[in-house]
């Protein structure tokens, strides 16, 4: 997955850099602020340690080995941010001094390994680690999990940045410049090993590692548990908190939005896909609809099961300007409003149903 | 870490498993110092200024990746290859240390294009008839040449200048003091941590009378996993003391040595000139 200098285009490269930046500069700051003078040694220690991780060559079931990326286990001991700038720093080594990946494509790299694969690590793990003690079982699935989802989502990545470099950069002739297989190709290709081998080594050593801290150091899995604890408590003591007070940025936003909705009317054109067939039959819709199709008419002909499924359902406010408006921009916050409300009804409706069983549980008891 | 010796019949398998984890480990160290003893060898790149060096071959990695004439490819090719010579990088050392290796990679990516992008057929494989396009060998003789190219400067920078004066001459690109004093600690722990590691499979294996079933190799391999990510923290809260006792509150400094040459000078314009050739003849 390392994507080594010549296979992306320089186009791709900037792109990486600049979609990384960010994520270094935010996660730079908030560690910094955690770690304070903690922070050099330990970023440079848990490098040092993802790095000698990819060394190791793990038995796969099956009878052959892969290496690990370590992504998961850096996630889930110190937490998305710090493992962010720890597995870049260890990518920085890996190209730098071993040649192993691009320093042009350093930026992509780290997308893909260090920003990707640690906020999914970290978000699946929590997701399936929830509340769980320290010592339970289900922190060993959800490590296995997470380090199995983490680099089959990066390796997704680097398979359609691969897969884009045809569509995007190819001579006059139509030859693609760099890496040359287009996205029906690149991304099964890429997919097929990590759902395979590699996914199965990262899995394995994410989970056995956190098994054995389990066993040998509860306390590291401790900082990433008290945080989803911490965010638990948050959102309880917005349901204690209730009503206005608690949800009250919330719906400052809800509101914020609901005005500043017919700025979607400045969109010139129309959404890709989203045709209907008086679109289709349209002279001056279907240049656009060509123009964004990379020159490709759409049929002379409506579908015939596109006309047919059309009918089915007729929208009572189509195209967000209900028939009584003659304002757009009213019809357009009107709907909004609507919408919104219907939204919270349909919450309120579902939160009733449910919060009923609980509470006829706890009568009966 | 207490582990159990193992006694069964099939003991190469169990040792070879924990020979292969070492002998990678050592091979990562001897790279790292037979690179070093190189970095400071008296050669053409070994003399210039780290800054001038880091600027000249980043710029003509990228300046690779970006021609589109294999004409102009083939020619940083050979300037890779006349800057290695003089500086005591073998044409031996360059095969088997990156070309060979970027090669098996390359293939496996570019071969395929050789079949599969249509064109004007040149001739056809023997026995399959499946054809072979002029469009499909330029392309993979692009991939194959870009990779190589970038791949050899990227070796020569880091064969020919010292680890740490390639992060401090990182400064030069505005990287953070922070960052870059990460990236050495990062380096100098990294060998800590691998000789850890490879005592740990060393002692493993002299305890060991048996083969490991599969299972069990895993559980030896995460478990060493495991307290490497406990003594590298250990590490950490050990190093952050000494710094502390030594005066560090959270500001870092970096001395800055570097003192440019006219020859020097006369590198960066030759690294400028070599660019500008490239992209004006393509162009």
């Amino acid at each position: 997955m390392h994507i080594p200098d010549g296979y992306l285009s320089p186009a791709t490269c900037a792109v990486g850099y600049a979609m990384a930046a960010p994520f270094w500069t935010v996660a730079l700051g908030r560690v910094k602020r955690l770690l304070q003078t903690r922070l050099v040694p330990l970023l440079a220690a848990v490098s040092a340690f993802s790095f000698v991780v990819m060394m190791f060559n793990l038995p796969i079931p099956g009878g052959t080995t892969a290496h690990a990326v370590g992504m998961g286990v850096a996630a889930i001991v110190l937490g998305p941010w710090a493992a962010i700038l720890a597995i870049s720093i260890a990518l920085a080594i890996q190209a730098l001094f071993f040649g192993d990946g691009g320093i042009t494509a350093y930026g992509v790299n780290c997308v893909n390994m260090a920003i990707i694969g640690s906020l999914v690590a970290y978000a699946v793990y929590q997701a399936i680690a929830g509340r769980a003690p320290i010592a339970s079982a289900r922190r060993i699935v959800a490590g296995a999990v997470a380090g199995y989802a983490a680099i089959n989502v990066a390796a997704f990545a680097a398979g359609c940045e691969f897969g884009i470099q045809p569509l995007l950069f190819h001579d006059a002739a139509g030859a693609p410049l760099y890496a040359p297989y287009p996205l029906s190709v690149a991304v099964p290709a890429m997919m097929l090993a990590h759902l395979t081998l590699a996914g199965a080594a990262e899995a394995i050593i994410t989970a056995g590692i956190i098994a054995y801290l389990q066993r040998a150091n509860p306390s590291l899995l401790q900082t990433t548990a008290m945080a989803a604890n911490d965010q638990e408590s948050e959102r309880e003591r917005i349901a204690a908190a209730g009503g206005w007070r608690g949800t009250r940025p919330l719906w400052i936003g809800l509101g914020v939005l609901m005005v500043a909705c017919p700025l979607g009317l400045l969109a010139a054109g129309i959404a890709w896909g989203e045709w209907g067939t008086d679109d289709l039959q349209n002279p001056e819709v279907r240049q656009q609809i060509a123009q964004a199709s990379g020159n490709i008419a759409p049929p002379e002909h409506i579908p015939a099961g596109m006309e047919r499924l059309s009918t089915i359902w007729t929208a009572p406010m189509p195209d967000y300007a209900p028939p009584f408006m003659h304002d757009a921009n009213f019809g357009y916050i009107m709907s909004a409003v609507i919408g919104a409300g219907l939204i919270l009804l349909a919450f309120l409706g579902l939160s009733w149903l449910f919060g009923r069983a609980p509470r006829s549980r706890e009568r009966s008891a | 870490m207490s582990e159990p010796s193992s006694i069964g019949r099939r003991r190469r398998q169990g040792g070879a498993f924990l020979d292969r984890l070492a002998g990678g480990l050592v091979r990562v160290i001897d790279h790292a110092l037979d690179a070093d003893d190189l970095a400071r060898r008296d050669g053409l790149l070994q003399r210039l200024d780290p800054r001038v060096k880091l600027a000249g071959l980043l710029g003509l990695i990228v300046v690779a990746v970006f021609v589109k004439s294999l004409a102009v490819l083939a020619g940083l090719f050979l300037v890779s290859v006349a800057l290695a010579l003089p500086s005591h990088v073998t044409l031996s050392r360059l095969v088997k240390q990156i070309w060979l290796k970027v090669l098996a990679f390359a293939i496996l990516i570019a071969l395929p294009a050789v079949f599969l992008v249509p064109g004007t057929v040149i001739a056809r494989l023997p026995v399959l008839l499946w054809p072979v396009t002029l469009q499909g060998v330029r392309r993979a003789s692009f991939l194959i040449g870009r990779a190589e190219t970038a791949a050899t400067y990227a070796l020569l920078l880091i064969l020919c200048t010292p680890w740490p004066h390639v992060l401090k001459a990182l400064r030069i690109f505005r990287a953070p003091i922070v960052l870059v004093v990460i990236l050495g600690m990062t380096y100098r722990y990294i060998f800590v941590l691998l000789e850890s590691a490879s005592r740990m499979f060393e002692s493993r294996r002299s305890r060991m009378v048996g083969p490991l079933s599969p299972r069990d190799r895993r559980r030896v391999a995460t478990a060493t996993a495991g307290v490497l990510l406990d003594k590298a923290l250990r590490l950490s809260t050990d190093v952050q003391l000494a710094m502390f006792a030594r005066g560090y509150r959270g500001e870092v400094r970096l001395i800055d040595d570097f003192r440019t040459t006219p020859i020097d000078w006369l590198a960066l314009a030759g690294f400028a000139a070599i660019a500008s050739a490239a992209l004006w003849l393509q162009a």
